[in-house]
């Protein structure tokens, strides 16, 4: 099989070079942006102590039995997940119910659009009040975030699916319980991975900000704590940890949602 | 005594209620159709065929009058009927055995007799080897014809087919036309037959309605006085014939 003509190999070689060039712009950006930074923390253009540096954020990652890093992480990556898997969960629950019974759905469509566009921070306080000055609250704080919009993102998905194949089904004598498990659920599989992709953003915005209200641990606390006593690298280098771990969690999803529709849904 | 009639319509009337108003798609409609025949239907564009069809297959309801099926008045979706639209629906997560396999599965029928069934149609007729494709994979011919099977496997009395052929370019839904036939008449399928294309109504047809526009009553019923398949009939001398007096009375 070496049947490959001599224009698809250019093509292909055409095409690896953009690819690669893209690469290579990208890394030589963010190399870029660090050596000057850097470099004009170093000949004191830049004040350090307010901006920080690489190689100060760099010293503050390494020293991490000091400002026991890790815990923190954890901490939010734990907040996080939980925020997200209730919310998403909660969420693709409460739009089967919208989409089953067309009545709860025009009742409640004010209701969700207004809640939709409410800032979810301006009910910390009342979620602190009401759950308690915990992690709890924290968590609570990443579900309301994520809740709303995975509702509408999802059932806006539900209601979009194909009329003609939920025709079709009923000429089956399909009930609502079959139309669903059978069409509309798999129909919207990645509707779902969508809305569990923006989730999982949102869901670390929520915790963030549910940690810098209750400060006892994790990356937001962090933060603020490093911004109260002036320890500009702390703040750097967490937003820096933050950064990564968002990018994490998002491939993560991602990756879920490639094996799940590899079974689910072979023939896309 | 006579042959059963598998489908008898009485009188029926059909009014569709809107915000803006009422529309009334069908008046006084009344036929019978036979065991094993095809038949048929064409009328202007939107003048209640669908409708007509949807009322058989238990998916839209009726004004007044009556519809039976098999001895039974329709009031519902009933096993008795199969319906296939414009378009396969097939669906793409699902391989083509899969695929052929979902109305079993929604009637909670799927035996291992009638999964044999199934299995044994798409051979038949020449995709036996795509059991494992998904349709993505598939030419629009081929499609069309999984979706066939996927109601025939279902083993209905009566087939309602909506324009079945209309979304296919027109060699392949000449081809097509022509395997469904076979497979109607080799199974022995009797079928409803809605189609805006007249050489079709008349090549794969035992007798053909026309419709008046909406409120559609029915205009003639036309007996198609050939027995050979599609293709054959499409170079009877007759055919130019029946193709003419359709024409005038649709116009
Ligand atoms: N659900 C509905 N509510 C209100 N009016 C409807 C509804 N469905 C169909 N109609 C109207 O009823 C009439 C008949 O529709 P139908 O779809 O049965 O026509 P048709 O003969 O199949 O048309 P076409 O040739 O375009 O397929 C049309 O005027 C249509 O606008
Ligand atoms: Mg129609």
């Amino acid at each position: 099989m070496n049947g490959i003509s001599r224009e698809r190999a250019e093509y292909l070689k055409e095409k690896r070079r953009q690819k690669n060039t893209i690469t290579l712009l990208r890394i030589g950006i963010l190399a870029v942006l660090l050596v000057l930074w850097e470099f004009f923390s170093n000949i004191g253009v830049i004040d350090d102590f307010v901006m920080s540096s690489p190689s100060r954020i760099l010293k503050t990652l390494f020293n991490v039995g000091n400002n026991n890093l890790f815990t923190h992480i954890g901490i939010t990556c734990l907040e996080t997940l939980a925020g997200f898997l209730l919310g998403s969960g909660i969420g693709i629950c409460v739009a089967i119910v919208l989409w089953w019974n067309k009545t709860v759905y025009l009742v409640s469509e004010p209701y969700l659009v207004v809640l939709n566009s409410l800032p979810k921070i301006a009910l910390g306080p009342v979620i602190i009040i009401w759950v308690g000055a915990g992690q709890q609250a924290i968590i609570v704080m990443a579900l309301a975030i994520s809740l709303v919009v995975t509702v509408l993102e999802v059932l806006n998905g539900y209601a979009a699916t194909d009329r003609k194949k939920i025709r079709m089904a009923k000429s089956f004598g399909a009930d609502k319980k079959t139309i669903f498990t059978k069409i509309v659920f798999p129909s919207n599989l990645t509707t779902i991975f969508n809305s569990l992709k923006i989730s999982i953003g949102l869901s670390l915005v929520g915790v963030i900000a549910g940690e810098f209200l209750v400060s006892k641990g994790g990356l937001g606390y962090l933060i603020v704590y490093g911004g109260q006593v002036f320890k500009m690298d702390l703040v750097m280098a967490s937003v820096f940890v933050l950064a990564l771990m968002a990018l994490l969690m998002y491939k993560g999803v991602v990756f879920a949602e490639k094996i799940i529709l590899g079974i689910l849904s072979p023939g896309k | 005594m006579e042959i059963e009639d598998i489908l008898k319509v009485e009188n029926l009337c059909c009014k569709y209620q809107a915000e803006n108003g009422e529309v009334e798609a069908l008046k006084n409609i009344g036929f019978s159709i036979k065991k094993g025949e095809i038949v048929g239907i064409i009328g202007p564009s939107g003048c209640g065929k669908s409708t007509l069809l949807s009322i058989i297959a238990g998916l839209e309801k009726k004004t007044s009058g009556s519809v039976i099926v098999a001895g039974q008045e329709v009031s519902g979706v009933n096993s008795a009927v199969g319906y296939m639209m414009q378009n396969d629906n097939l669906l793409e997560w699902r391989n083509i055995y899969r695929n052929v396999l979902l109305g079993l599965e929604i009637r909670k029928e799927c035996t291992e007799e009638n999964r044999e069934y199934a299995k044994r149609l798409l051979e038949e007729y020449g995709l036996g080897e795509f059991c494992d494709k998904y349709p993505s994979q598939l030419s629009g011919g081929m499609r069309q014809r999984v979706a066939l099977i996927r109601t025939l496997a279902t083993r209905p009395e009566i087939l309602l087919l909506d324009e079945a052929f209309s979304a296919l370019d027109y060699q392949t839904r000449l081809k097509v036309s022509q395997d469904v036939w076979e497979i109607l008449k080799r199974e022995g399928v009797t079928a409803v037959m809605v189609t805006h294309d007249i050489p079709e109504a008349i090549s794969l047809s035992d007798r053909v309605m026309v419709l008046t526009p909406r409120p559609a009553r029915i205009k003639n019923i036309h007996t198609v006085d050939m027995t050979e398949p599609p293709m054959k009939r499409r170079n009877d001398s007759r055919f130019s014939g029946y193709f003419n007096l359709l024409w005038e009375e649709i116009n």
